[in-house]
């Protein structure tokens, strides 16, 4: 099984072979694109996170001791974030959630996106998520 | 002569590069770039006279309270207001606004009304809305067309004997529109209402005779104005002020205090509790002397043709659309293109060294009307360039691309 830090690592890897912020950004740009990435039932109000900026919205569920993610927002690029953050954190055990850094964000160039002045949701996300995993590691002790 | 490059070399923070690109700062509608010449008084003030004032007998407190009130003066005669003391230091827009809010606090009772425009930012909603629930005055709402105008017709049906305020900006910060304001302050008054004009969008482009206007209260900011932030003013006619009570009690605002009973101080100082921000009212002063040698009459006739220009250009934009069409605006465009979220544009223009606004520009009603999450906003000022809006259609229409 992939962990959250060998995800992280192949994340940065694969970042590094870009030249610039714009192949960067296409990446980004296709990744929010391609992914349907919640079903249309879990994007309600209860789910939401308003941004100042884009919306966000998170669906979690616990199987077998792993929880996965799916996640949607109205912006293209906080998509692709998303879409960043749910191959790390989806498919993983609450406790390694818990536990994980998201340091690698910086590593890959787009710090901005998480600083709070952006108001675009994804730092409320990353709480949303390490709850998630704090909720559900309560169910399994 | 306006000499536009000229004018730049007084901006030290023009010459930045982001990303190895030269900054193109269009937003200037959230705030204004600071001149050299205004940096040199707060390092002036801080190096050579940074006493407290009003109180001390020693040199330093006297330069330092001069200055002070020189600047005052400065703002009285640059927006012709009968009295200095008529003109009230605040930390800004905001602070001013609750001001007065919380000044009509206690006169204001049930089924009074207030009236405030669909145009409104926040800041000049909220403190109202809270007034009327404190107080069961009810808030009306001057509702726009769909070009970004008020509805004047219905604002004359909205006037009544229970109008106690209006509060309108005198331009819209997310749209640009130029409000009639004459005419709102002239129907008001035919009511006995009193109104409250929000200056901050306005007064950078627009000089205000708050004398002819004879407005109630003139609100704004200095950091639009080239100045720096946490400093604004609030005009109030003196017989009005005179009759609010204070907003805030400390020091600076009494005339004597014992423990039975505290006299307050007279005007301006019974506004100015505290200890205020000595070096930014200078710089207030300091910023509006900047622009007036400039001449706004100037600045407004080259941000018209900067306007004119990015207008041109931007339209020419396959699906884009521009909100707030105003036959009067200032040089703001508020734009979507297609069904692009503004936030992806934004983000991308950033790592061009463009730097917009994008977002509900604090102004959500507004973006409601439109039934849009945001727009991207881009706002011109008097040291921008032709050149600048030639970058940001380039930076635009790669955006688009990108995005599409």
């Amino acid at each position: 099984m992939n962990t959250i830090e060998t995800i992280q690592e192949e994340i940065i890897q694969e970042f590094s072979m870009f030249e610039d912020w714009m192949q960067r950004y296409e990446y980004m740009i296709d990744l929010g694109k391609s992914l349907p990435i919640i079903a249309q039932e879990y994007k309600t109000e209860v789910n939401i996170i308003k941004g100042c900026q884009s919306k966000v919205w998170v669906h979690a569920e616990l199987k077998e001791n792993q929880i996965y993610f799916t996640a949607d927002s109205d912006a293209i690029i906080t998509k692709g974030i998303i879409a960043i953050l749910i191959r790390v954190f989806s498919n993983q055990h609450p406790k390694d959630i818990m536990e994980s850094s998201t340091d690698f964000i910086d590593k890959i160039g787009l710090k901005e996106h998480l600083s709070p002045t952006r108001a675009n949701g994804l730092v409320s996300m990353i709480k949303q998520i390490k709850m998630y995993a704090v909720a559900f590691q309560t169910q399994l002790n | 002569m306006f000499d536009v490059k000229y004018i730049r070399k007084d901006f030290p923070i023009l010459s930045r590069e982001i990303n190895g690109n030269p900054l193109v700062y269009f937003d200037n509608a959230a705030t204004s770039q600071t001149p050299q010449q205004v940096i040199d008084v707060i390092v002036d003030y801080y190096s050579r006279y940074n006493a407290n004032i009003h109180r001390g007998v020693h040199r330093l407190s006297q330069e330092a309270t001069e200055a002070y009130e020189n600047a005052r003066a400065t703002i009285q005669k640059h927006f012709n207001i009968a009295y200095p003391y008529e003109v009230i230091f605040t930390s800004g827009t905001t602070e001013s606004i609750n001001l007065i809010a919380s000044g009509y606090s206690p006169s204001l009772k049930k089924g009074d009304e207030l009236i405030i425009s669909a145009m409104e930012h926040h800041s000049n909603i909220v403190p109202w809305q809270m007034l009327c629930e404190k107080t069961g005055a009810v808030l009306k709402v001057i509702p726009m067309t769909e070009q970004g105008t008020l509805e004047m017709n219905i604002y004359e049906d909205l006037l009544s004997e229970r109008t106690k305020l209006v509060f309108v900006n005198h331009v819209s910060n997310a749209l640009g529109t130029v409000n009639p304001i004459q005419e709102i302050i002239d129907k008001a008054h035919g009511f006995g209402a009193k109104v409250l004009l929000d200056g901050a969008q306005a007064s950078p482009h627009i000089k205000a005779d708050l004398q002819a206007l004879d407005v109630d209260y003139y609100v704004t900011s200095a950091h639009k104005l080239c100045g720096p932030t946490g400093v604004g003013m609030l005009y109030g006619k003196s017989v009005l002020l005179n009759e609010l009570p204070p907003y805030q009690g400390g020091g600076e605002m009494i005339a004597s205090v014992t423990f039975e009973k505290t006299t307050y101080a007279d005007l301006p100082h019974k506004f100015e509790a505290g200890t205020p921000n000595i070096a930014g009212g200078i710089a207030f002063g300091a910023a509006l002397d900047y622009m007036n040698a400039i001449g706004f009459e100037k600045i407004a006739a080259y941000e018209a043709e900067l306007l004119a220009y990015a207008t041109n250009k931007l339209t020419k934009i396959e699906d884009l659309k521009i909100y707030g069409e105003a036959p009067q605006k200032t040089a703001v465009i508020s734009f979507n293109v297609g069904r692009i979220h503004p936030y992806d544009i934004g983000s991308i223009l950033d790592q061009m060294g463009i730097a917009v606004r994008t977002g509900h520009h604090c102004a959500q009603p507004i973006m409601d009307f439109y039934k849009i999450p945001g727009t991207i906003r881009a706002s011109f000022s008097f040291y921008n360039t032709f050149e600048e809006i030639d970058l940001f259609e380039i930076g635009l229409r790669k955006a688009v691309k990108m995005l599409q």
